[in-house]
């Protein structure tokens, strides 16, 4: 059910600002793609728009087309509401519903589509999606418990396992780990290991080494200059990424000789 | 730092000096405060004193008689039992078709509308708080009655098997229905400011695992907002209902009054505290202030409950968010 | 292919092939809405027209109605059910908005239009002196020269008093007493307008004894209704002058008081004068209040707030609904007019000087 991402020719405005310019990619299905670079250089904005989630930003809007194997999800007939359902995503701040149990967070988002689900089938699927994000051994004792009483990479797996138990074909990470412990990180990379089986996962990092232990391909986005709009500088397999980039920009962002 | 002695002999140190400006303007800031706290308890202290005549003289049960002999130096015999039904049904009346809209309007004004206006729109509810509320019994009295019969008559023909609208309808408007509409009207602006703030203060990133999962924006709005935002709106509803007990034109030049208690809307009759103060006060001998007064006490004591109520709910969403 | 079906629980990975998902719901087009509002106001406005009982306002509901029936039939049957949900509430919301906006529009054309019958020069200058109810002549002279005496004079306890309370809220309260004020500021806010009527013949009978109506009265009631609200608007602008500014100027060795009077407060005069114009026309319309303290039935002149009854704008037109013949509700509607005249002003004032003298804080 994974699916293949195709980017070409995306342009990101909000407003008339040109926030990210000319981007494209392609997105290999069952891979973990990570998105690398300076703060502000449009990586979190890029990621956004393969679900249409900067809608949601007044103003925002894109240019270009973006794929997900035969189908334009910017095509005029396509309904945003879909294209969330078949691209899920977890944001970079844990964020489970405060009024909802554990129980009710995993099947949120499933009992849209499926009003009728009968306890087992629910059951069924909590079980399931938490066992998928690692969580199911911690909080089957508490599963009625609020979400908020997680720790913060418990209610970052319980947001995992809340955007799989959709049943997306490809799952979007904002900065996932960046306010995690490490131990708690350490978790969510193995996860990531353990989805990327079953989905297509991009994610954006601002850590290297995460993005060098957990991801296939890696993406290198910059800005063109100061006011300037973000660009996609180089992409290619992690490993040649990291050792022997073909862009003198790059080299210098992974050395740490930035600026 | 405590108070120095400035004529003590240590002339390099430097010590804490009170001086006379600031003793003055600290005390006057502290004097004001405590005065408001002294109105405050004069408010309750003086209706008390004022009201304990007449309720020492009176020779029926205040809280259970209906009528309202008080005009009198001789055994007077009145009681609140037809007002305090006659407030807490127009309050009621107006919360329950309030309600319901003013959240349609926050959420309107927060995630419909079109951002650009959504601002203006906003003010345009607002202006509803700013006009006062002689106007809006005038406007119910010499506008709203009249387009309201055909309304009522319908109502009773359709629903009068229920007996809040049963016949026979009053020929003038002059209803409890009619006040009630009038008291929505006027507590819709503050229901819907303050839905409208914890519906703004619903964090982005609930709105947007919602959406991320492809959520409509109802389904957003059921999921991220509403649970959300229920101890506002509610507090909000409460605060909304303080008003309307307490509010006393719109009735007194509304409804056509009688002291029963009466469950048909449409009918005249009933009537509230405050509108029976307001039309007693001018023609009040014997008692009647004093009593007049014990009934104001008793409009106090359900507008303190309800209010001190409304700011408890909000406060507890306050501590949590 | 539509978008609701949906296989169930599919296990792991490979568990057999998954139904092709498609994105491409069919949906109403574009311009659906708008098509099928504009037939349905025409469906309910013709209908009214035939049955010869056209009123706006029917029509309007009937269109309401007539289109949530009609697109969210529509959508339940070309998209799917929980997008037919989501059009139905979003013109549930709308209608919501739209229910706001008539009893306004409805409540100030009725004023202009019946107010400007009787609102003219003479009117606004002759009092009801000599006057018999019913008679086609008087004015509000008397009862604009009474508001104007009774919020000046309740403006004059209340901004102080009010001003101070706030100052010692964010500038020196800590601990109970603080808590304590800003609980039952709280509570005053609430406090029935009649009910500070009720207080104050309370007040006035102990002190002067029965039946004492003046204007001074009216005032100190106004006044119970107009502190909280100055001192919870002023405690909010005090709030927002930022701290080192305050810091900055202890640094330069200058006392607290005067740090206050100096620096806090020009910051902040911008706000707080709005606070205290949207405070005077909350309490300009006030109408119970002084029914019973500063008298319902003065028809003269009157500049005197310690001596007899007063008349003022809110009063006048609730006496004036009560003799109830067809002069007397003119003159209510004149003075009505006056009235929402005179807040909306002040409105428009508070707004103005907010943002002209909204303080320069931004670096």
């Amino acid at each position: 059910m994974a699916k293949r991402i195709d980017v070409s020719g995306l342009h990101v405005y909000y407003g008339d600002f040109l926030a990210v310019e000319d981007v494209s990619m392609t997105i290999e299905p069952r891979s973990v793609t990570a998105f690398i670079g300076s703060s502000g250089c449009g990586k979190s904005t890029f990621l956004r728009t393969l679900n249409r989630m900067h809608e949601v930003t007044p103003g925002a809007r894109v240019d270009g087309k973006v794929m997900l194997d035969d189908m334009d999800i910017y095509g005029a007939d396509v309904d945003p509401v879909e294209v969330r359902r078949e691209v899920g995503m977890v944001f970079q701040k844990a964020n489970p519903f405060p009024t909802m149990s554990i129980y009710d967070n995993v099947i949120a988002g499933a009992k849209l589509n499926n009003k009728r689900m009968n306890k087992a089938a629910a059951d069924d699927l909590v079980e399931r999606s938490l066992r998928g994000a690692n969580l199911w051994e911690e909080v089957k004792d508490r599963l009625n418990k609020p979400g908020a009483g997680l720790s913060g990479g418990q209610q970052q797996r319980l947001c995992i396992a809340r955007a799989t138990a959709v049943e997306p074909s490809v799952l979007l990470m904002d900065e996932p780990c960046s306010a995690l412990d490490p131990i708690s990180t350490l978790a969510i990379e193995d996860l990531i290991h353990k989805l990327k089986e079953e989905y297509t996962i991009v994610i954006v990092t601002h850590n290297m080494q995460q993005a060098a232990r957990v991801s296939d391909r890696t993406a290198f986005f910059n800005l063109a200059g100061t006011g300037k709009p973000g660009r996609l500088i180089e992409m290619g397999e992690t490993n040649k990424i990291f050792t022997k980039p073909d862009e003198q920009e790059t080299e210098n962002y992974i050395t740490g000789r930035f600026g | 730092m405590t108070t120095t002695d400035p004529s003590a002999t240590a002339p390099p140190q430097i010590r804490g000096k009170r001086r006379v400006g600031d003793v003055v303007f600290a005390n006057t800031a502290r004097g004001s405060g405590i005065l408001i706290l002294a109105i405050l308890a004069g408010v309750a202290a003086f209706l008390l004193i004022q009201s304990s005549d007449s309720l020492s003289a009176n020779t029926a049960n205040f809280f259970t008689t209906e009528s309202w002999d008080a005009n009198t130096r001789e055994n007077p015999a009145f009681g609140v039992a037809a007002l305090a039904f006659g407030t807490v049904l127009a309050a009621a009346i107006a919360l329950v078709i309030a309600t319901p809209i003013a959240i349609g309007i926050a959420l309107f004004i927060v995630y419909y509308a079109p951002r650009r206006i959504a601002a203006v729109l906003g003010y345009l509810v607002d202006l509803l708080a700013a006009i006062p509320s002689v106007v809006y019994g005038l406007w119910g009295i010499g506008y709203l009655v009249f387009e309201l019969q055909g309304f009522y008559d319908g109502l009773n023909t359709y629903l009068g098997w229920i007996p809040l609208f049963a016949g026979p309808v009053s020929t003038t408007g002059r209803t409890m229905l009619s006040a009630g509409i009038v008291l929505a009207v006027m507590i819709l602006p503050i229901i819907t400011a303050m839905s409208r703030d914890v519906f703004k203060q619903v964090p982005q990133g609930h709105q947007e695992a919602a959406l991320a999962m492809g959520a409509t924006r109802w389904e957003m709005i059921r999921m991220a907002v509403l649970p959300f935002g229920r101890p506002g709106v509610i507090g909000g509803a409460m605060l909304g209902l303080g008003r309307a007990l307490g509010e006393t034109m719109a009735v007194a030049m509304i409804l056509s009054p009688a002291l029963v208690i009466s469950p048909f809307l449409l009918q005249s009759g009933n009537q509230t505290i405050a509108a029976h103060i307001a039309l007693q006060y001018p023609e009040a001998t014997g008692y009647g202030v004093s009593a007049l007064i014990a009934a104001g006490l008793v409009l106090f004591a359900i507008t303190l409950v309800v209010n001190m109520g409304a700011r408890f709910v909000v406060a507890r969403r306050k501590e949590f968010s | 292919m539509t978008t609701t079906t949906r296989p169930q629980s599919t296990g792991s990975a490979g568990d057999g092939p998954q139904a092709q998902r498609s994105m491409r719901g069919r949906s109403l087009p574009r311009l659906a809405p708008p098509a099928v509002l504009a037939v349905c106001a025409l469906a309910a406005s013709g209908a009214l027209f035939a049955v010869g009982s056209f009123h706006l306002v029917s029509a309007g509901l009937i269109t309401a109605v007539l289109y949530a029936v009609v697109i969210g039939a529509a959508s339940a049957s070309v998209e799917n059910p929980r997008k037919a949900k989501d059009r139905l509430v979003t013109t549930v919301v709308y209608i919501c908005f739209g229910a706001a906006m008539l009893p306004l529009l409805s409540l100030l054309t009725t004023v202009v239009l019946e107010g400007l019958k009787r609102l003219d020069g003479y009117f606004l200058t002759v009092s009801m002196n000599g006057v018999t109810p019913s008679m086609d002549a008087g004015g509000v002279y008397h009862a604009i020269v009474g508001t104007v005496a009774i919020t000046g004079l309740a403006a004059l306890i209340s901004i102080p008093i009010g001003l101070f309370t706030a100052v010692y809220l964010v500038e020196y309260g800590r601990g109970r007493l603080a808590k304590a004020i800003t609980f039952f500021v709280d509570v005053m806010t609430g406090i029935p307008s009649i009910v500070a009527g009720l207080f104050v013949v309370a007040l006035w009978m102990m002190l002067f004894g029965p039946g004492q109506t003046n204007g001074a009265a009216g005032a100190v009631s106004l006044a119970v209704l107009m502190i909280p609200v100055v001192v919870r608007s002023s405690e909010e602008m005090l709030r927002l002058v930022p701290q080192e500014l305050r810091e900055a100027s202890y640094a330069l060795g200058v006392p607290k008081w005067l740090t206050i009077v100096k620096v806090v407060l020009p910051t902040a005069v911008a706000g707080l004068t709005t606070g205290i114009m949207l405070a005077l026309a909350r309490v300009i319309g006030e109408t119970a209040p002084l029914v019973l303290t500063a008298g319902s039935s003065a028809v003269a002149i009157n500049w005197n707030l310690f001596n007899g009854q007063m008349m003022s704008l809110p009063v006048f037109i609730y006496s004036q609904v009560r003799m109830g013949g067809a002069v007397n509700m003119e003159r209510a509607w004149a003075a009505a007019l006056t009235l929402i005249a005179i807040v909306m002003l002040l409105f428009l004032a508070a707004r103005l000087v907010s943002r002209l003298f909204a303080p320069k804080l931004g670096r």
